[in-house]
């Protein structure tokens, strides 16, 4: 993907947060008797962001840009984002070390391919030294 | 006195160590740096005292600056951003078989100009404290204005980004109660965000967890030199320190100064510095092949920076950096309040981070030069330890401050975020900096709208405040200026 496209589809998502930024703070009060109200200062970065962003919208087509980005290693984070999202969302279910110890375990296996002894033995480890670390020694309570 | 009578509590000298220590370990790592590091360590830092962790913390800062050398001289990678021109000399040193004179000199070139930048603090940092007593509402704006104009200009190749960045900063900061109005915004119906996103939680996402998955995206990492063994081969010659006396003051004066400035930041100190040294040298033609000065001069500067960075920091609340800007939010979330008033409120938390820092420095040149072959091996850790080890940490600091799951949902998400502003050329620091001041950017602004019963003319009548305001509107047109433009961007292209 060229960079400008990307500057293009980011422009429109700014665009958009910012168009949204201003109609919430349409509802507010702008100024009352004691000054500026809650919706002021929102009103106008949220005016800034639209404007900025049809502004690189505009560079992105008229003056497209010959960098291309390259996505190849973002399949990579990708993934590694995903499981780190399922990790996340199984806290409540399996508790922190479990979690950790699957997501350690899928990053070593998966994603840099080490053999699955070594793979468990990393992910065993250190959710062991977690464990040690920060409930027995520092009290502080794991999610 | 009173400085040292802090710092030189056992405790107080033990968490400088640990921070000093860990700053290396950091600045070695390519990949990890120290706004990452301080905001995950900062929900730990609660167990502490205010001083202790503020020590370490700082410690982490300039320790970073020692140890992003390392990478630079032995791989040709920075460790940090900040180790870029030492890359120039120090790597072409190593392959010349003197990657012991570079290490050596890159550490008493850090020290002295580390020594120079805590001097400066204790100087400047009280008088220019007293001077913003007499500001107002107004020029606090101003001053935030000037600051985040200043980010925005040197944080990235184009401006329009760094700006956008700054404005999703703002309305990050926005999110929650009003404390005029106590009007919600922008919660989306979350009783979780009624106070607001926490820092720790977009500090922690953008930087700790963004790096690591930009970091995923490559499976191999890069060869470094060997390190010579023996102390003796770790130092320089008389003769590299004689070569290296007008580098020496050139990177601490340089880098002091650039540091004050908010946004310049160590990477565009040490380039300075470097190309001064270069200009003024009388065999600039050697550079880029392996001279000692070409090492002192950017490893000085990038530390002088450091205490340059902390005095906008605490006498006036502006951060000029990332890593200020964490900083900063740590101090508030222990009570303190950065600003003209946290010397005379607190002057041994002050004086004692003053005098932890010549303290530190001194440990950092003691046990850089020994222990740098150990230092080296760190970058044998494998990625796929590191990286599994800094996503638990990430979540168990974040929940560790709210006890609550939505945060590191938030956490996965602002994680998401950070990488993509990588991916897609967004620069960090001035969403960072529109976070922490957006805040106290608006209370500021309904205040002076309020002193001057809605009449914006006040922004403008006050001098102070007008001429700030100005100058943020210079910066942020020049730009415009197609030949000015073209210069900011062959600096931050090198």
């Amino acid at each position: 993907m060229k960079a400008s496209s990307a500057d293009l589809w980011s422009g429109l998502a700014l665009g958009g947060l910012g168009a949204y930024v201003v109609v919430q703070a349409s509802r507010w009060e702008y100024l009352g008797a004691d000054g500026p109200g809650p919706g002021f200062f929102p009103l106008w970065y949220g005016i800034a962001m639209v404007a900025l962003s049809l502004a690189l919208v505009f560079f992105s087509v008229t003056r497209p840009s010959p960098d291309r980005i390259d996505w190849r290693g973002a399949g990579r984070a990708f993934t590694a984002w995903l499981a780190f999202a399922v990790a996340v969302a199984l806290l409540k279910v399996a508790g922190f070390l479990v979690c950790f110890a699957a997501l350690t375990f899928f990053i070593v296996a998966v994603m840099y391919r080490r053999p699955l002894w070594v793979a468990a033995a990393v992910a065993l480890g250190a959710t062991a030294a977690f464990y040690l670390v920060f409930p027995l020694a520092l009290g502080v309570k794991l999610p | 006195m009173q400085g040292f009578a802090v710092a030189l509590q056992p405790m107080n000298l033990l968490w400088c160590f640990v921070g000093v220590i860990l700053g290396t370990v950091v600045g070695v790592m390519p990949g990890l740096g120290p706004p990452a590091t301080i905001a995950m360590l900062l929900p730990l830092t609660f167990l502490m005292s205010p001083a202790s962790a503020i020590i370490m913390l700082a410690g982490i800062y300039y320790g970073a600056k020692y140890g992003g050398s390392t990478t630079s001289i032995l791989l040709n990678v920075p460790g940090e951003s900040a180790s870029v021109a030492t890359c120039f000399d120090g790597y072409q040193m190593a392959r010349n078989g003197r990657a012991g004179a570079a290490l050596g000199i890159a550490a008493i070139a850090s020290f002295i100009a580390g020594t120079v930048g805590v001097l400066g603090i204790m100087l400047i940092a009280p008088p220019l404290a007293r001077m913003a007593l007499a500001f107002s509402s107004p020029e606090y704006f101003a001053l935030m204005a000037l600051g985040l104009a200043m980010v925005v200009l040197l944080a990235g190749r184009s401006m329009v980004k760094a700006l956008l960045a700054t404005l999703v900063g703002l309305w990050l900061a926005g999110i929650g109660t009003d404390l005029f109005s106590q009007t919600s915004r922008f919660t989306f119906g979350r009783m979780e965000l009624l106070s607001g996103v926490d820092f720790v939680v977009v500090a922690i996402g953008v930087f700790a967890i963004g790096e690591v998955l930009a970091n995923l995206e490559g499976r191999e990492a890069a060869k470094a030199l060997p390190v010579p063994k023996g102390l003796r081969n770790l130092l320089p010659t008389l003769q590299d320190l004689k070569d290296s006396r007008f580098a020496f003051l050139n990177g601490s004066v340089v880098g002091f100064l650039i540091g004050v400035l908010p946004g310049a930041g160590s990477t565009i100190a040490s380039f300075i510095s470097y190309g001064l040294e270069k200009a003024v040298s009388r065999r600039p033609e050697q550079f880029g092949k392996g001279v000692v000065e070409g090492v002192a001069a950017p490893e000085g500067a990038n530390n002088a920076e450091t205490g340059g960075a902390l005095i906008p920091m605490l006498t006036l609340g502006i951060p000029g950096s990332s890593t200020t800007a964490v900083l900063l939010a740590a101090l508030v979330l222990w009570g303190f309040k950065p600003g003209p008033l946290f010397i005379p409120e607190n002057p041994a938390l002050f004086w004692g981070l003053v005098a932890s820092m010549y303290i530190g420095n001194l440990m950092l040149l003691v046990l850089n030069l020994p222990l740098v072959p150990l230092f080296a091996q760190v970058l044998r850790t494998p990625a796929y330890i590191l990286y599994p080890v800094i996503l638990g940490i990430a979540v168990v600091g974040v929940y560790s401050t709210s006890g609550s799951l939505f945060d590191v949902w938030l956490l996965a998400g602002f994680g998401l975020l950070g990488y993509l502003m990588r991916k897609l050329d967004y620069p960090s620091a001035p969403l960072i900096l529109g976070l922490v001041l957006g805040g106290a950017m608006e209370r500021a602004l309904r205040q002076s709208l309020m002193m001057s019963d809605g009449n914006l003319s006040i922004l403008v009548s006050r001098p102070v405040s007008a001429v700030m305001l100005s100058l943020a509107l210079l910066v942020l047109l020049m730009p415009v200026f197609g030949r000015i433009n073209r210069w900011r961007l062959q600096a931050l292209e090198k």
